[in-house]
């Protein structure tokens, strides 16, 4: 017996144990399946986990969930590389809406950003407006951590600095460029200030010092919208696949789904489900 | 320290419970591995041997390159894949992107210049006399190239083992052309990425354990089929 073979038999062999070890393919016995490009909070609060398989199981679409930060996914989205988004950040929404390669955008859900630091709120934001609260920090050159990566998460802090009239810069404003989770662990060892949204620092922060110093206010509202993608955007968009998802997710059971998630892991919602209601009503 | 520790017996209770989430990742991640480097040494080996033996124009920089290959990040092969992968892209119709079958050809792109360069490096040490005195002693020039290939069989099992050892413990292009879609795309090291930015430390860490298991298992299959024939000094 040559090397060869015998490596060959090696290599049968083991192969041969991943088809004995392996369960039959989980994949979905949907034949029709959708790109779903989503942000990285879904994803990592475990949302897309619990409402997914129930969409497969009513409308027959598979989907394959791609969670990256808000931004990516709306460029996935104009190039036609998604079917339908799942996004919340408003003012890059509505500039690819502009662009005429949309559908339906419809409002899902939403929940709240937070101001997160340390519990000795060192710069003393804790009543403060939201705006204000992000000028105290600066003037007074206490640590924050920015997201740094086009999230929606991060839009909605630029727009903050913006409203605080900040430019934020300087040793004590880092960027991790990482997503909510990473960035969270980093101010938290930092002792530093960072936006979240809710969902993920609820989901996360029994490993973490960080406590809310300062929410409530309107700037904060987290909104999701749904948005359908037509073959405007690119030829192998699947309009019917993008109409079921977005049908599907502002319809009775997914709002229900997503009212109810969280509760009996984190004693409260992570989200509040909105279809029907416009942003206006939110006060956002 | 408590998170390692509970990573250790994370990982024990997946591997022995056989919970099945963390069965189908790991069988995929060595379907999809090992697929990815047979492939790489399949087109490894001929270029690499061709390197080593044969005089022709641009073969230095076709090693140069295949050693830069060596440092190639699996990230920008990621990149790159996935837009040629895209609808948009040229190879947009063939629907990979999301695959299995989209981390095979991402993989092996990885793997590949690993094979050539260390084929190369593996037959340029034996000496160059061999062949020609294979070939005086009446050997075909194909059953003097197998000999060749015989006598290097030791360092040809290293290069495939570095093959596998490089894809099978990569993350970027597994995560970017795969999607890290559950029950579909799911490899270990994208597996422990999403655990970690979940916050589930003791999960991450027991996807790691179970990474290390299944390439130790490999390599020690392949370092038993090499040691049995290693001449013993």
């Amino acid at each position: 017996m040559g090397v060869p073979s015998r490596v060959a038999a090696v290599l049968a062999g083991l192969l041969l144990l991943v088809g004995c070890g392996a369960p039959p393919a989980a994949g979905p016995s949907a034949e029709r399946s959708l790109i779903l490009a989503t942000t990285t909070s879904t994803q990592d609060s475990g949302l897309l986990d619990v409402l997914l398989p129930a969409m497969t199981e009513d409308t027959g679409w598979a989907v394959k969930p791609i969670a990256v930060g808000s931004g990516a996914a709306i460029e996935m989205g104009r190039r036609g590389e998604a079917d339908v988004l799942l996004v919340h950040s408003p003012a890059a929404e509505e500039e690819l809406v502009a662009t005429g390669v949309t559908g339906r955008r419809l409002l899902v859900m939403h929940n709240d950003f937070v101001l997160v630091g340390p519990a000795t709120d060192p710069a003393g934001i804790r009543e403060l407006p939201v705006a204000e609260a992000m000028a105290t920090i600066a003037r007074s050159g206490s640590a924050f951590v920015s997201r740094g990566d086009e999230s929606g998460t991060h839009a909605r802090e630029k727009q903050l600095w913006e409203a605080a009239g900040v430019d934020p810069d300087g040793v004590w404003y880092r960027s991790t460029g990482q997503g909510m989770g990473a960035t969270l662990r980093v101010a938290d060892e930092a002792g530093a200030y960072t936006l979240s949204d809710r969902a993920t620092f609820l989901a996360q922060r029994d490993g973490l010092r960080l406590q809310i110093v300062n929410s409530g206010d309107a700037r904060l509202l987290n909104i999701y919208h749904v948005i359908e993608i037509t073959p405007a955007a690119g030829e192998r968009v699947q309009p019917e696949g993008a109409a079921a998802f977005v049908d599907w997710i502002v319809g009775p059971r997914a709002q229900q789904m997503i009212g109810e998630f969280g509760t009996t892991e984190f004693g409260e919602p992570l989200f509040t489900p909105d279809a029907g209601k416009t942003a206006e009503q939110l006060g956002g | 320290m408590d998170v390692l520790l509970d990573g250790f017996a994370e990982a024990l209770r997946l591997l022995l419970t056989g919970d099945e989430d963390t069965w189908t990742i790991t069988a995929l991640t060595l379907q999809v591995s090992l697929t990815a480097s047979l492939l790489a040494l399949l087109i490894g080996i001929p270029f690499g041997t061709a390197a080593a033996l044969v005089r022709f124009p641009g073969r230095r920089v076709l090693l140069a390159v295949a050693n830069t290959g060596m440092g190639l990040p699996p990230v920008v092969v990621g990149l790159f894949v996935t837009v040629l992968l895209w609808r948009s892209g040229p190879l947009g119709g063939l629907g990979l992107l999301y695959t299995p079958a989209a981390m095979v050809i991402a993989q092996a792109a990885i793997a590949t210049p690993i094979v050539i360069a260390l084929t190369a490096a593996a037959l340029q040490q034996i000496d160059p006399e061999f062949l020609v005195q294979m070939q005086a002693l009446g050997a075909t020039r194909a059953r003097a190239l197998l000999a060749l290939l015989d006598e290097a069989r030791l360092p040809l099992l290293a290069v495939g083992m570095a093959a596998f050892g490089a894809v099978v413990s990569e993350v970027g292009a597994a995560q970017m052309v795969g999607g890290n879609l559950a029950g579909e795309t799911r490899v270990l090291t994208t597996a422990a990425v999403l655990a970690t930015s979940r916050g589930q430390f003791a999960l991450a860490i027991a996807f790691g354990l179970v990474l290390l298991t299944l390439a130790f298992a490999v390599n020690l299959s392949i370092t038993l089929a090499q040691q049995q024939r290693a001449p013993v000094r």
